[in-house]
């Protein structure tokens, strides 16, 4: 890629304007990056906070910390809080929004004013679900009828926060689709994109298409309790299993739009900690898409006990396994990237392999739940507690920490602790793993989920699994604080530390203002590294 | 502790089977992409700053190989999961039928030959079953671990499933759908009886009510039931206030009905509660409870009240 | 796919104009997936009532119902005229048809207050059976995205007449004409659907 001598008399830094109002009002894609990163990583600490409560309640099986009820207002908010505030805008809006313009070499995405008010609903949103806390919810976070229509509970608020904020996550990817399309620098052809580019390319697809369906899910639910609307009471020939439908229909399109941004992270962090070109990037990206359409037509593999019809379950099992391919795909081309690479354990790459290992076992144990005879036995087991925590922290979040580290010198020009990050990922990655592997166990003994009680021969399990819990909690504070900590008192960082050919590494730390001196001339995809042989040069 | 309950229905062996499988398959592929990643990790972890790497950006041949061998298992694996699903969906024509009404947070069920049991169901062993379900309120999950099956319930709709008991013993049930509150105290027992008990139960001597049961003193019996026919989901025994009132000091204590008429809870109020629990409702709570008419004796009744009266 | 070419500014009209126009194409396409639900509730319900679909429906006016439909169809055409007029450079004439056009959809949310009412005084509302939850909350939805679009038009209108517009740059008049086009026809398909059953 070519090299950008940038004038460095006339650098300003996007981060030396100060003051309240130009945060607020900033159109500024990579401080609206930071207001997302800021506002998800408090709700991921909030979140993650309640469940370190269920868990502290779980250690034993009575109920002697909080009441049942208390319990499931506590697994409600962990959800909801988690889900539609913490992991769905999560990597795509902080990340996407600092990277894609970045990345593509454009000054700015397509709709800077769009953006800000896409930030401005999101906060709406949580403003609404502050409310909610008042009466809050103890539906579960899929809000199943006719238990969310019949509660005493408000479900009103919180579905209402939801819905605003599909609002955001909406004109959110239709900017960045418009971004990808219209913005790239000259010479950045599809085929020489970034693949955290496709894979944002392919989450933001999700976003429009899949968000307006929970959209509508949950305005028909709040119809449902307002104007007494039956289209889900069996009381009024509605139909509770059509709410599954709906609700799933989106939501699980949302869980790809949660796990692709990691997997573009991933892409990204291997190639340049190996110093070796991504192994099968047109396979990467396309199956990024393939993902993306294939999600849309899985949704009711999480009603296979719900009462559907045996050729429906069928014909969703069968698309499930379908949809195991792409990610298996994914999984042996990162592998193979490794292969005679020249491989530095960074605090970044550490994350990276976590990842692969985990998201491994994430989707191991998906194939399982795909299996209709054997998911019927593990359905709304522990089983699936797990393995919905190993592709959603083993999968996302360490993405999302893998991207917080490797681009950390980037985004705020200081470094942090790097031996310090080590021993955090380290709690992490174990602490991760003793929560969460005997859940599977659990599962398989037949341990329901969402239970605030649970009967004795569970103890052993539950207890260890609430051990473990206690170790992940402390190494995420370890990380959070080693990262603040580095925002004040960290070396400066150098414009390119580990090397990267990435357009954002050629701009220096923080980049400025206007990303770009002059928009760059690409010539090269940004995984030219490596010696070529004779031949192919 | 062992892996996986017991295998006590025809079904269970053969959901063993393909979790076995499923299992086999995931620790190979496991094992592989760990063992390739630690290998490679170590292998060509970084020596120098000016290490060459060859450019490799795929190769064609790998990747058709890494796209086709999972596409096929994980089509196999899909057939195999069908085919025992395919069973376990189809009952037997010569099945016996048990109604099952999931409601807050109880299990009903009423029997072909018309008895009618709280929380425990009683089956035959190696007769086959179809259990006929419905919710009275909200979505309920009938979860029989030992025997690995497992279905919603519905309001408004019958779902069924079935099994046939192999092993003779008593089993788990749990509610495996979110249901509000009681969700977790939402349990039952699956009790599988030899040919000749099951004789004996159906004539109408209660398995459980036989001479040892009989000649517990009223207040363990009472403690008995209170555990057993789902009392505790809703009444605690330490006073706190769970859905409703806490057995601790309940008999005699006094206070004011939904009506604004006062209450004594004597033995007759007690009783009348069990039997018509949304007649007199005392102020503060829902009428969400069950009638127990056709459920507990007078006997038991009095059983139950003489527990209370421990409860102090 | 390929226009930026050259020292681009996402300044430069030309693909602002493109920008803009693939934008608002997704922003369609997202609202198609919304009303998309409703459609789907529809169609499962009406296959499992169907009795009580065409029972329903003859409470409903079809007469106000073809009304509207005229308005409306009507309305899309004037916009569509605005639209043409901006592209010439005739800032006047687009003007007064946005007016038109605004008029057309006051009138429209006239015809459906007096509906509504009519229902409200037989005492059918949104909880009385299945089609009526579905009658309004599709033409509720359907009438909320008429108001926002009688707001987004009414400041277009003003922006219009102030001269904001021209040959050169017409991009939001486009757009609000896009807009307004899917409210027709997303109404189209509501008309029979709701007031033409069996």
């Amino acid at each position: 890629m070519a090299n950008h001598t940038i004038a460095t008399n006339v650098y300003v830094s996007f981060l030396d304007k100060k003051g309240f109002l130009s945060w607020f009002l900033t159109t500024d894609h990579k401080r609206i990056g930071i207001l997302y990163l800021i506002s998800i990583s408090l709700f991921f600490l909030i979140a993650g906070t309640i469940a370190l409560l269920m868990r502290f309640e779980l250690l034993t099986p009575a109920s002697d910390f909080v009441s049942p009820h208390t319990y499931n207002v506590l697994f409600t908010l962990h959800g909801s809080l988690m889900v539609f505030f913490f992991i769905v805008p999560g990597l795509a809006a902080s990340f996407g929004n600092f990277l894609i313009p970045l990345m593509i070499g454009a000054p700015d995405v397509s709709f800077p004013k769009l953006n800000l008010a896409s930030y401005w609903i999101y906060l709406l949103g949580t403003i609404i679900m502050l409310f909610a806390l008042l009466q809050p919810a103890d539906t579960g976070w899929t809000f199943y009828t006719p238990y969310s229509a019949n509660t005493d509970a408000d479900v009103i608020l919180i579905t209402l926060g939801v819905f605003v904020l599909g609002f955001s996550s909406i004109l959110t990817g239709l900017n960045f689709i418009v971004t990808i399309h219209k913005m790239r620098a000259p010479g950045m052809t599809w085929h020489r994109l970034p693949l955290f580019i496709w894979a944002s390319y392919a989450t933001a697809i999700l976003q429009l298409l899949a968000t307006p369906v929970v959209g509508i899910t949950l305005l028909l639910l709040i119809a449902e309790r307002s104007l007494g609307v039956g289209f889900f009471d069996p009381a009024k020939g509605g139909d509770p299993v059509l709410f599954q439908n709906f609700f799933w229909f989106y939501s699980h399109p949302a869980v790809y739009i949660m796990i692709i941004p990691a997997m573009g992270v991933i892409s990204e962090i291997i190639p340049v900690f190996s110093r070796k070109p991504i192994f099968g990037y047109k396979a990467i990206a396309y199956s990024s898409l393939g993902i993306a359409f294939i999600s849309f037509l899985v949704w009711a593999h999480h009603m296979f006990t719900s009462g559907i019809s045996e050729v429906a379950a069928t014909i969703f099992s069968f698309l499930t396994f379908l949809v195991a391919i792409p990610t298996a795909i994914k999984v042996f081309n990162w592998i193979a990237t490794l292969y005679k690479g020249s491989i530095e354990l960074h605090s970044a790459m550490l994350y990276a392999l976590g990842f692969i290992f985990l998201f491994t076992i994430g989707g191991l144990t998906g194939v399982f739940l795909g299996a209709l005879a054997a998911d019927i036995h593990l359905h709304d087991t522990y089983f699936i507690v797990a393995h919905m925590h190993y592709v959603m922290i083993g999968g996302t979040v360490m993405g999302f920490f893998g991207a917080l580290h490797f681009w950390y010198p980037k985004w705020f020009g200081k470094m942090f602790n790097e031996s310090v990050a080590k021993l955090a990922w380290f709690l992490i990655f174990v602490g991760f793993n003793v929560t969460f592997f005997p859940q599977f166990f659990l599962g398989v003994q037949g341990m329901p989920r969402r239970y605030a009680t649970y009967p004795e021969e569970f103890q052993s399990l539950m207890s260890l699994s609430t051990y473990g819990s206690w170790i992940l909690g402390l190494g995420i504070l370890i990380m959070t604080v080693n990262l603040l900590k580095g925002l004040f008192s960290g070396e400066k960082a150098p414009q390119n530390p580990y090397g990267s050919l990435s357009l954002e590494w050629q701009v220096p730390s923080p980049p400025p203002l206007e990303n770009f001196e002059e928009i760059p001339h690409v010539t090269d995809w940004s995984y030219g590294y490596g010696k070529k042989k004779e031949v192919d040069a | 502790m062992t892996w996986i309950p017991e295998a006590a229905s025809n079904l269970a062996g053969k959901v063993d089977g393909v979790l076995l499988v499923i299992t086999l398959i995931s620790i190979f592929f496991f094992v592989l992409i760990s063992a390739l990643l630690i290998y490679f990790a170590v292998k060509y972890r970084r020596r120098r700053e000016d290490e060459e790497t060859p450019y490799i950006t795929g190769s064609e041949p790998l990747e058709i190989l890494w796209t086709v061998i999972p596409s096929i298992l994980l089509i196999l694996l899909f057939v195999y999961g069908f085919v025992v699903y395919k069973e376990m969906r189809t009952p037997p024509k010569d099945s016996v039928d048990i109604t099952v009404t999931g409601k807050q947070w109880l299990w009903t069920f009423d029997y072909y030959n018309g008895k009618k049991t709280l929380n425990e169901l009683y089956v035959r062993q190696n007769i086959p079953v179809r259990m006929i379900m419905r919710a009275d309120d909200v979505l309920h999950s009938f979860f029989i671990p030992a025997f690995r099956v497992k279905q919603d319930l519905l309001p408004g709709r019958y779902t069924q499933l079935w099994f046939t008991p192999t092993k003779i013993g008593t089993y788990d049930i749990f509610c495996a759908e979110y249901c509000g509150t009681g969700h977790s105290a939402m349990l039952g027992k699956v009790v599988v009886l030899s040919p000749e008990a099951y004789d004996i139960w159906e004539k109408g001597i209660g398995v459980d009510d036989g001479a040892a049961v009989a000649s517990l003193p009223p207040a363990e019996l009472g403690e008995k039931i209170y555990k057993e026919k789902g009392c505790n989901a809703c009444h605690s025994i330490d006073g706190s206030i769970v859905i409703g009132p806490s057995f601790k000091g309940l008999y005699g204590r006094t206070g004011v009905l939904e009506d604004g008429s006062s209450y004594t809870a004597d033995e007759n109020y007690i009783m009348r509660s069990i039997l018509e629990p949304q007649e007199e409702m005392v102020q503060g709570f829902q009428p969400v409870m069950p009638s127990f008419k056709g459920i507990l004796s007078e006997d038991d009744i009095t059983a139950v009240i003489a527990y209370m009266k421990t409860l102090k | 796919m390929e226009e930026s070419h050259g020292h681009i500014h996402h300044m430069d009209p030309e693909v602002e104009y493109s920008s803009s126009k693939l934008g608002m194409w997704l922003f369609l396409g997202t609202e198609i997936m919304l009303f998309g639900g409703l459609f789907a509730a529809y169609a499962i319900f009406r296959a499992k009532y169907p009795e009580m679909f065409l029972e329903s429906h003859q409470e409903l006016n079809r007469e106000m119902g073809a009304i509207n439909t005229c308005i409306l169809i009507f309305s899309s055409l004037t916009m569509a005229i605005a639209v043409t007029a901006i592209q010439k450079g005739k800032r006047k004439m687009a003007g007064l048809f946005i007016l038109v056009t605004i008029i057309c959809g006051l009138g429209f949310g006239v015809v459906k207050y007096f509906e509504y009412s009519a229902k409200f005084a037989h005492h059918i509302y949104p909880d009385t059976n299945i089609f009526f939850s579905l009658y309004f909350m599709m033409t509720g939805l359907h009438m909320i995205h008429v108001f926002i679009g009688l707001v987004v038009l009414g400041v277009i209108m003003v922006l219009t007449f102030k001269g904001k517009f021209n040959e050169k740059y017409s991009t939001p008049v486009e757009m609000g004409g896009l807009y307004w086009h899917l409210v027709d026809l997303i109404w189209i398909y509501l008309f029979p659907l709701l007031y033409l059953v069996g």
